[in-house]
């Protein structure tokens, strides 16, 4: 069997790119929640908030830590397995990621460690502040590298010499025409993602009938978030698609299974593509739905995959599922937050076993929509890695196939043990549940107590 | 102008791997050191004394390469790819040192996996990090500006040297911030540590710098042809006096100098890796100038770059000196 390194490296940088992103859609929304935590315990000095707010830090440090370890292996790949990408595209992409570890990377990584840690060192102001630093960290980090992605997507500022790309205009290139749009959809996206985690972690603890103020506490606050920042994704969204049709058509002509340009495009709730034939099977659809979606007009016409050679076409089954999928998974958070808003309106919302049982369960939805996501806008690109000027063909490092394939068994293996274990460790903090200060005792910082008193000590306290 | 930015970022780029050497050495140093530890409550202290600053610290290796990306993209396209397999051994070695970091705590039945997962994610990066180092030195194979040689061209003896000695050299680091931030056994055991490794540190210095003039010619005419000769003899004397002057102040109960005197040695040995090798980013072919990215590139990276770096640098010391001093009980992860 002659394996092809090209499909390796795809196979590998696809691999440690999904898993990656899990963490940081959890870490924008989470440390801007523990933010609001510590702002408010510092407000009303309610003591209640200052433990959700420890409670919550322990699960992010945990998340946090994924998040570096595996971005950290994301900034070397772009030089080990696509070197071509990298010699081509450095001048251009290359400043954008510098700025996201002067800017983002040392802010959050630095001030981590007072939040973390400094609950008994500084006084409660710095302490905060830095929580709040960490979240304005996270969030710059995804400003700057959603930039550097929506330039690949959408590249403008530049000119080709000998076929290298060279800058022009930087103001242009940092703000390239599709990046408003997908920083705010994926802003958006992460906070959803945490309000959900937190509203399957308040039911969870309702149900089981323990710390039951702080289950209130969160299934309030996070029920209530998502009711306006569901459907405002819904809007962005839209936005976001007619911003790609304007830019990338091929990308909406394969979300949409759309073949011949030339007729109004129906709306395609499912199919199953076939790229042989170039006809959609199964097919169930809405006619004249992807035109009004699109064009706001009933015969609107719009591009279709025919209207360019086949090897200048994205694959469409990616794009078409995992579209559908984000979208599904979208239309339920809607329902199940405008649902939960009535119930709270109506004063039930703690006590309505059809709502809250399964609400415990839809923790991982988020991160699924996010993962799609991702797969509709990357695999929508291609062939490109910068759309129009690369091909991710020609972007990849002159690497043997052997070689990659061993790096990328050993990124299945190690991401899967180490990822699988983080994941269960979150659960058992969760199950664990806010440690509240009637349990803790006082830390003396006098000097150490036997060793084994000491470690009581240390397991209780935090 | 557009001749001395290469020079401007060149100089950038050394700054923060030396940042990251001697930051991440400490972290690193912790770990390889955790096998000699008698007890998990010694253990838990050593990791403890890092928990706040490792995270910070390890961003410097992500300046290192981002910064490569940007400053010399053709460099860092023929450099990563020559080096693959000890740079993924490094990345993964860091995952699980990165996680265990957390994952420790967490656990109770399998803290002594995760112990293990420190003390081998650890010595692991520092010796594939070597190796890069040792890969490097030795020379890349470059033709129509890409790597075009094979995917174990960097494993020679010397590489292994290196790999051995960056691991030495961690060690001493991480027992002499040991030695400066916890008090009792684990203090007493990072002094007799230190001493220990400071010699095996000296040991490997020396053979690296008998071999590379011997093994490589261009090293040897920098060094050792006239005038040369008289502007760097300096440094393998420091070299010297710096070590003879860390031995005493270990002997004699210091607590902050043995720190302060080990990363001077490693400033030292790192000016020498320089001296050896300027202009060469990709040995023994492509220079900086070879290398660079557009003047544009550079100017853009490089105004924020002056203004960032200050900032970062103030808001690290900052935070440092919150948690200056010894080690307090109950702190760190619990």
């Amino acid at each position: 069997m002659d394996l092809d390194p090209l499909l390796l490296s795809r196979l590998q940088f696809a691999f440690t790119i999904t898993f990656h992103i899990i963490f940081p859609t959890f870490t924008i929304g989470l440390s801007a929640y523990i933010a609001t935590l510590c702002v408010m315990w510092m407000r009303t000095g309610k003591q209640h908030y200052r433990v959700l707010a420890r409670f919550w830090t322990k699960i992010f440090a945990v998340s946090f830590a994924m998040g570096v370890v595996s971005g950290i292996v994301l900034s070397y790949q772009f030089g080990t397995n696509w070197s071509r990408y990298s010699a081509v595209l450095g001048n251009v992409v290359g400043p954008m990621i510098g700025y996201e570890v002067l800017v983002a990377f040392f802010l959050e990584a630095t001030f981590l460690g007072v939040m973390l840690f400094g609950w008994n060192r500084v006084p409660p102001w710095l302490h905060t502040l830095s929580a709040v630093v960490v979240a304005i960290g996270t969030t710059l980090s995804a400003f700057t590298i959603l930039s550097a992605n929506s330039w690949m997507q959408t590249p403008v500022g530049y000119e080709m010499r000998d076929g290298i790309a060279f800058p022009l205009d930087w103001v242009a290139i940092v703000f390239n025409p599709s990046f408003p749009y997908r920083l705010a959809h994926m802003v958006t996206a992460a906070y959803l993602t945490t309000s959900f985690v937190v509203l399957a972690v308040g039911a969870r603890y309702l149900l089981a009938g323990r710390h039951l103020e702080h289950g209130r506490t969160m299934l309030r606050m996070a029920v209530g978030f998502a009711a306006i920042v569901a459907p405002l994704q819904l809007f962005i969204g839209d936005q976001h698609g007619l911003n790609t049709l304007e830019h990338q058509p091929l990308k909406i002509a394969a979300i949409e299974a759309h073949w011949d340009g030339s007729r109004p495009g129906e709306l395609v709730l499912f199919a199953w593509p076939d790229e042989t034939t170039e006809t959609n099977r199964f097919a169930v659809t809405i006619p004249h739905g992807a035109s009004l979606l699109l064009t706001h007009s009933w015969d609107g016409l719009f591009p279709g995959l025919k209207s360019v050679p086949p090897r200048d076409r994205p694959p469409v089954l990616p794009p078409f599922f995992a579209f559908r999928i984000m979208v599904g998974i979208g239309m339920f958070m809607i329902l199940s937050a405008l649902t939960g808003v009535w119930l709270w309106w109506r004063g039930r919302l703690f006590e309505t076993r059809w709502y809250l049982w399964p609400a415990q369960y839809v923790w991982w939805m988020g991160f699924v929509a996010v993962i799609s996501g991702w797969i509709v806008t990357e695999t929508g690109r291609q062939p490109w890695v910068a759309y129009g000027i690369l091909r991710t063909a020609e972007a990849v490092s002159p690497l043997a196939a052997n070689t990659v394939a061993t790096s990328l068994v050993l990124f299945v293996l190690v991401y899967g043990i180490v990822f699988a274990v983080g994941i269960y460790y979150i659960n058992r903090l969760i199950a664990r549940g806010p440690q509240d200060p009637a349990v803790e005792p006082p830390n003396t910082g006098t000097p150490a107590p036997p060793l084994e008193l000491g470690r009581k000590v240390f397991v209780e306290t935090g | 102008m557009e001749s001395y930015l290469p020079v401007i970022w060149a100089a950038i780029i050394g700054l923060a791997v030396a940042m990251y050497v001697i930051l991440d050495g400490f972290d690193l140093g912790i770990g390889i050191l955790f096998p000699f530890a008698e007890s998990d409550h010694e253990r838990d202290q050593m990791m403890n004394s890092v928990a706040p600053f490792w995270d910070g610290n390890e961003t410097w290796l992500v300046l290192g390469g981002a910064g490569m990306m940007v400053a010399f993209p053709l460099a860092y396209s023929i450099i990563l790819p020559a080096l693959y397999l000890p740079v993924i051994f490094m990345l993964l070695a860091l995952v699980f040192r990165g996680v265990a970091f957390e994952f420790r705590w967490i656990g109770v039945t399998s803290k002594r996996h995760w112990t293990f997962a420190f003390a081998v994610g650890s010595t692991l990066a520092a010796f594939c990090q070597g190796l890069i180092l040792g890969g490097l030195i030795q020379g890349i194979k470059v033709e129509n500006n890409a790597f075009s040689g094979g995917a174990f061209d960097w494993a020679t003896p010397f590489a292994v040297l290196c790999g051995l000695g960056l691991v030495a050299g961690y060690g001493l680091l991480g027992a002499t911030w040991l030695v400066m931030k916890t008090e009792g056994s684990v203090a007493r055991r990072a002094r007799s540590e230190a001493k220990l490794l400071l010699l095996v540190v000296l040991a490997f210095m020396a053979i690296v710098s008998i071999w590379t003039p011997f093994a490589f010619e261009r090293i040897a005419v920098r060094w050792f042809s006239l005038p040369n000769i008289l502007f760097f003899w300096w440094v393998p004397a420091a070299t010297l006096l710096v070590t003879f002057a860390t031995w005493r102040w270990l002997e004699t109960g210091h607590e902050v100098l043995p720190f302060l005197a080990t990363i001077a040695l490693f400033l030292l040995g790192y000016l020498g890796l320089l001296i050896s090798n300027f202009p060469y980013l990709v040995p023994p072919s492509l220079t900086i100038w070879q290398t660079a990215a557009a003047p544009a590139t550079h100017v853009f990276m490089l105004m924020g770059t002056l203004v960032m770096l200050p900032i970062i640098l103030g808001y690290t010391i900052f935070v440092y000196w919150i948690f200056g001093g010894k080690l307090r009980e109950g702190e760190g992860y619990h």
